[in-house]
């Protein structure tokens, strides 16, 4: 097994809230080389015709990933620390199956690549026990990497939420999302 | 994941858990030893008693190959004798001498082929030379001489027959 520095600690927190918009989470998602300098991370506009408001999604790293489900290559895994690591570049075979299976819409297929690409959590930084790149330049501290202390602290009417509600479909995930203090879980639909 | 019992197979055998997809375990590791041993052992025994218990037929009579006029000096000619499957290898020395060997080489049976003007049969899979005048070996990683059959001449006509055991210096004329 490969030794790493990864740190179970830390977690991934995700606070919507607090997006202003501004991309540069996109910007230092893309200067990495690992990804072919695609950004992994994408800001959506909720309602642009009526707010500003904007929301940025990284992988959520399902505790029981549907994109690596259906993935007919098996090119998708999970690693022990629960990391669902992007397409193997030799297995994916570019069927977007996993594209379409995701709830939280992240795998993207990159057409010039003919191959699906998603964001890794930096496993080539968090793996030598440094922070994703996002977290490190978001201004806003919509997206925060660290232990579940610190994010206590910082954000005390808060609560990291990581179960999900699709339906009658429950995901959990190890991204965090902050939800108003006493959430246990966000309903979708 | 759901429960053990109603994953189909192919969840299993294809993890979505790196560390389930490299970890091997100590069972299925004796399982997989005793599978190839087994293998190794079946196969062995059934060379052993393939080789001790039924011996290649001989090679009865004397066979046509072809018209002498049909293989210049330094060429070659495939054939194969009625009722068998083993390629056999009519060369023309450049000393006009005949000679017919086995096309099989000895080491893991590749295809043998004379290598003209150098008085020498080559095997290109693991570079075996043999003696195109006797099948003896001269270089490489063949085990044995190549068997060899008799040439006979009849006027025109090249014909073989079961050659005395190992040599291949026969060559009749009548």
């Amino acid at each position: 097994m490969e030794v790493t520095a990864y740190k179970t600690n830390m977690e991934f927190f995700v606070d919507m809230q607090r997006c202003i918009g501004c991309r540069a989470c996109e910007m230092a998602c893309a200067e990495c080389e690992t990804n072919g300098q695609e950004s992994m991370i994408h800001v959506n506009y909720v309602e642009r015709a009526v707010t500003i408001q904007t929301t940025v999604q990284v992988c959520m790293h399902c505790d029981d990933p549907v994109c690596a489900q259906v993935c007919p290559a098996d090119a998708i895994t999970k690693d022990e620390f629960g990391v669902v690591h992007s397409a193997n570049t030799a297995r994916c075979i570019g069927c977007s199956n996993c594209v379409m299976a995701c709830p939280f819409g992240v795998p993207i297929k990159e057409e010039k690549y003919d191959m699906m690409m998603k964001c890794n959590m930096c496993y080539d930084r968090t793996s030598a026990g440094k922070k994703p790149m996002c977290a490190t330049v978001c201004p806003s501290q919509a997206l925060f990497y660290g232990t579940r202390q610190e994010i206590s602290r910082m954000r005390p009417n808060s609560t990291p939420v990581n179960t999900f509600l699709f339906g009658k479909q429950e995901v959990t995930t190890k991204v965090n999302i902050m939800m108003p203090k006493g959430s246990t879980h966000l309903k979708i639909h | 994941m759901s429960d053990q019992a109603n994953e189909p197979h192919w969840k299993r055998d294809f993890p979505i858990q790196r560390t389930e997809a490299t970890k091997v375990s100590r069972r299925d590791f004796a399982r997989f030893l005793c599978l190839v041993s087994g293998g190794l052992a079946t196969g062995s025994a059934y060379v052993a008693v393939k080789a001790n218990f039924f011996p290649q037929e001989e090679v009865k009579g004397e066979h046509f190959v072809c018209k002498a006029a049909g293989v210049p000096l330094g060429g070659t000619r495939s054939f194969v004798i009625e009722g068998s499957s083993i390629p056999y290898i009519l060369i023309h020395l450049e000393d006009g001498s005949w000679r017919a060997y086995e096309q099989k080489c000895t080491h893991l049976s590749c295809a043998v082929y004379y290598k003209p003007g150098s008085g020498q049969i080559v095997c290109p899979c693991h570079e075996g030379f043999f003696d195109a005048m006797t099948g003896e070996v001269l270089a490489g990683p063949p085990p044995r001489p190549l068997p060899a059959l008799e040439v006979v001449m009849r006027g025109e006509d090249v014909y073989v027959r079961a050659g005395s055991e190992g040599l291949a210096n026969n060559e009749t004329h009548v």
